[in-house]
């Protein structure tokens, strides 16, 4: 499957790596749930590790629809509340 | 649902905006290459931007570090003339200015990957362009108004997540450079207004201190060769 990780390109990645992401994602939910700025880092560090270190970088010139998309790493504990209270975080 | 899931579902969301905008096939590549042409300029202005900044901040650490500089030969002066409370004093003030300097050097990393980071964004979205230009005009030559519509459909959908990708990627880089230039302007005010500045510049303290102990020192030492002269 193809995963975006955003700012960081598309990269190839086998689907047996979907369970492991999604354990992470779920962790990640309980820890902007919870406030718990360290967590959320941390295990957002993780899910864009397990990406990069499982998948391939796929050719800048190939144009493909990802089947998953990843928030920037960089992305702070408010942007991923907002992102879950639906106001989203890119301007129109 | 989890991040993943909203974050497909934020990115979708405006990739659809972006295709809804097109109703003619063959517009709609024409229309999205020339959106696609204008976000590369974005983002070039992006990097433009994020150097600027960090050349900005490189500025005012050289600034500080030659500060920091005169305050330690001031401190060494002063301990020379056995002045340890000027010395102390000066010593105080350097303190400051590093822990200044400390800031900028955490900014200016943060900066520096930002600009990588923008950089390689750039260069990724100008191949994708590339080749979705010569998709554009494949796809006009060579397919039936039905196929093409399937084909039209894939590619700028493709590109169009990219779209939004770069797009969210230019508009945290803008806030993070307006964020530093508030702070780095604060910073060029603080130096001008001369509270940062009075750590070296203020004649009227160490360094007059220090002025009067060496003229001291000199007349006492020039009196004393006279005495010699004149035959001791």
């Amino acid at each position: 499957m193809i995963v975006r990780i955003m700012g960081e390109g598309q990269y190839k990645v086998s689907s047996s790596l979907l369970d492991e992401l999604n354990i992470i994602d779920n962790r990640i939910v309980d820890y902007v749930g919870k406030e718990n700025e360290s967590g959320f880092r941390s295990e957002l560090g993780k899910l864009v590790a397990a990406v990069k270190e499982n998948g391939k970088p796929l050719d800048d010139a190939e144009i493909v629809e990802s089947d998953l998309i990843i928030p920037p790493e960089d992305m702070t504990l408010e942007e991923a509340t907002e992102i879950f209270s639906g106001d989203g975080l890119i301007e129109d | 649902m989890g991040l993943l899931n909203r974050m497909g579902t934020v990115i979708k969301a405006k990739m659809n905006k972006i295709v809804d905008k097109m109703e003619d096939p063959r517009e709609t590549l024409d229309y999205s290459y020339q959106k696609q042409l204008e976000l590369l300029q974005n983002v070039k202005r992006g990097v433009a931007e994020v150097t600027t900044s960090k050349k900005r901040l490189e500025l005012q650490k050289a600034k500080l570090t030659q500060n920091i500089d005169k305050l330690n030969g001031q401190a060494k002066d002063a301990v020379k003339a056995g002045r340890e409370d000027l010395a102390r004093l000066a010593l105080e003030r350097k303190n400051e200015l590093m822990s200044q300097v400390q800031t900028l050097d955490q900014q200016i990393i943060d900066l520096n990957r930002e600009q990588e980071k923008l950089q390689a964004t750039e260069k990724r979205l100008s191949a994708k362009v590339e080749s979705f230009r010569t998709k554009k005009e494949t796809i006009k030559a060579q397919y039936s108004a039905a196929e093409a519509q399937v084909k039209i459909t894939e590619s700028v959908t493709g590109i169009s997540e990219e779209m939004a990708d770069v797009g969210l990627a230019v508009q945290r880089a803008e806030e993070k450079t307006e964020n530093m230039k508030a702070r780095s302007a604060a910073l060029d005010e603080l130096l001008e207004q001369g509270t940062l500045e009075d750590f070296t510049g203020k004649e009227d303290d160490i360094e007059k201190e220090l002025a009067k102990i060496s003229a001291t020192s000199n007349i006492e030492s020039e009196l004393a060769s006279l005495k010699e002269e004149v035959g001791k």
